[in-house]
């Protein structure tokens, strides 16, 4: 799919919570099979209308991530369609052995709307910081992993996760994004969407890297080289033929993710390249550290993770390949 | 299905029942060479009384037949005791038993939901049946159905914190549909669990997280029957039945000895077995 190029920068930006939120309430409204689970947070996961629309499909088991999971396993067990909604740093490590056994291994219909990931909290430090969950999650056998890049991906992927039989991780961002894809756009599983056309580089991102991204394309079009740009929200499964058609058909392929460089989007795309079509690649994300405090725009530009880090990760790959 | 006898005859029976679980379950870890025989033999009783006694409203035909009772077998270690039950009850022929363990077997070390029909939730690590059964008791409710959860753990999983916080969550949305029963057969693997780390009060513990709570001997066929024939122990609150139990009950050398938590059974410890439980297995 081919949606127009687009430059971000002055656009208006969204919430992503909005739009998950809406849509959660829409299917509730529609699919008596829907309910929520909370730990707590229910304002961060933007749940207190929910609760108040459908206080009889509202769980909230307190600080109890654990149990959170495990109760989301019980609901689908007994016929429910459970969204079990946290803050991703907790949903995801502190519950990984609940994740892991009731949902993937057991193939359980639960969906986990990991909120505010990456360095959404960055101010609170690496305890809050979610760097770590695409690598985790990834890993997963049977785990379905999704990272929208803006608030149309997000309502359209949870309309679709609703009709999706098993267990998926849903990375809500919290970070405000424009929108990147027009109102018509349908998500499709395991699909990259090409958000531009391009023929020297691909740059390959997601979730709030999208954006920069395109933004770093623009750069780069300023300098005469032509940028593809996929967006990679399903990080699982993965558009193997996209990355492989842009190994084929461009000089060298740039990734962007707010995430840990090991085991995210960026290895995973390695991982297809190094055995199937060896391509020179750069993989942009956060090194091999706890990032140190501070908001999430500031830390997103001291890791690189802008469009002038893509644009001269693609000119320094460009350099080297040449 | 073999319908119990009513009245004087029928704990007699439910014994019987039991004892072909054990024997059952002691020949299977004996082919595979591994297992856990002890825990096998503390729990036999209670889930003869469950799926063979006509506790559990269920129909191994539809194994996800939507009204079903749910059973979790928390203690996920005790599989084999728990396989020979499901194979009693019909959910697959009894000669499958003798591939537990066996590459590519349906029967794993511990269950899994996706290859056997009646297995409800796939356990193994501790900790992890009451949140789920506390998540299909809430599910019930949502769908206003009148099925019921049951859910048997080992007492030293109990140090797993994860039972206490569904603990909270049970008592907080008053949960009466949901049943605990606790094998409390005081061992768990490295020693009893009173030098491991202190259970007790367990009873009072479980009261003040809300729950009512029964003590019962969890060998007596009739004491089982008739409390888990009369549930909830009290409207309004998830019930917690703490039944006393004997690791490595009905057989001699295994009787309350912590070795025998994973303990194998030799050829010759087997036949002793068998005379003991007064039971044969021709599987």
């Amino acid at each position: 799919m081919v949606s127009e190029a687009t430059n971000t920068t002055g656009q208006q930006r969204f919430d992503c919570r909005d739009a998950y939120m809406h849509e959660l309430e829409a299917m509730a409204a529609a699919d008596p099979r829907v309910c929520a689970v909370a730990n707590d947070s229910v304002s961060s996961a933007k749940l207190k209308n929910f609760k108040a629309r459908f206080p009889d499909r509202f769980v909230n088991v307190g600080i109890a991530e654990q149990n959170m999971v495990g109760v989301g396993a019980g609901l689908a067990n007994g016929g429910m369609v459970p969204y079990v909604c946290g803050a991703s740093c907790f949903l995801t490590a502190r519950a990984m052995e609940q994740v892991k056994v009731d949902l993937c291994y057991s193939k359980s219909n639960v969906k986990l709307c990991a909120m505010s990931p990456g360095m959404a909290y960055g101010q609170l430090g690496p305890t809050h910081h979610s760097i770590e969950d695409l690598a985790w999650m990834r890993i997963l056998p049977n785990l379905t992993v999704i990272v929208p890049a803006d608030p149309i991906e997000t309502a359209a992927v949870m309309r679709y996760s609703l009709q999706h039989e098993g267990p998926m991780f849903l990375r809500i961002a919290r970070v405000p994004v424009p929108r990147v894809h027009g109102s018509e756009y349908e998500f499709k599983l395991g699909k990259a969407v090409r958000l531009r056309e391009g023929s020297d580089v691909t740059l390959i991102a997601n979730g709030l890297l999208v954006c920069r991204a395109l933004d770093a394309a623009r750069l780069l079009e300023a300098r005469g080289i032509s940028a593809r740009v996929l967006n990679m929200s399903s990080l699982k499964p993965l558009d193997r033929e996209a990355i492989l058609d842009a190994a084929r058909t461009t000089r060298g392929i740039v990734t962007a993710e707010e995430a840990l460089v090991a085991g995210g989007l960026g290895g995973a795309v390695a991982e297809v390249l190094a055995q199937e079509h060896p391509a020179p690649m750069r993989i942009l994300g956060l090194p091999d550290t706890f990032a140190p405090t501070g908001t999430a725009e500031f830390l997103l530009d001291y890791f690189g993770l802008s469009a002038q880090g893509i644009e001269h990760a693609a000119l320094d790959m460009l350099k080297h390949e040449a | 299905m073999e319908i119990p006898p009513a009245g004087p005859g029928r704990a007699t029976w439910l014994k019987h029942k039991a004892n072909w679980l054990r024997l059952s379950a002691m020949t299977m870890n004996h082919h595979a060479h591994l297992g856990h025989t002890g825990g096998d033999l503390s729990s036999a009783d209670i889930l003869a009384i469950l799926f063979l006694g006509g506790i559990l409203n269920i129909d191994p035909a539809q194994p996800r037949w939507p009204q079903r009772d749910r059973f979790i077998l928390s203690k996920g270690h005790g599989a084999a005791a728990y396989y020979s039950t499901l194979a009693a009850r019909g959910y697959f022929p009894v000669e499958q038993l003798r591939t537990y363990m066996d590459p590519l077997s349906m029967l794993n070390g511990h269950p899994d939901r996706n290859k056997l029909p009646g297995v409800e939730a796939n356990t193994g690590p501790l900790g992890h049946g009451l949140p789920i059964a506390v998540g299909a008791a809430l599910a019930c409710r949502m769908r206003k159905e009148s099925w019921r959860v049951f859910v048997l753990t080992g007492d030293g999983e109990l140090q797993e914190g994860s039972n206490w916080e569904a603990a909270m969550t049970a008592q907080h949305y008053g949960l009466d549909n949901l049943t605990m029963i606790v094998d409390r057969n005081r061992i768990q693997q490295g020693d009893f669990t009173e030098n491991t780390i202190r259970m007790e009060p367990l009873a009072e513990r479980f009261r003040a997280f809300g729950f009512a709570v029964e003590e019962i001997d969890g060998h007596s066929s009739a004491a089982l029957y008739n409390r888990l024939s009369h549930l909830p122990i009290e409207p309004g609150k998830p019930s917690c039945i703490l039944a006393n139990t004997i690791k490595g009950k009905g057989v001699s050398f295994a009787e309350n000895q912590p070795a025998w938590h994973h303990g194998v059974p030799t050829s010759e410890q087997l036949a002793l077995a068998a005379k003991e439980l007064g039971v044969e297995v021709a599987w």
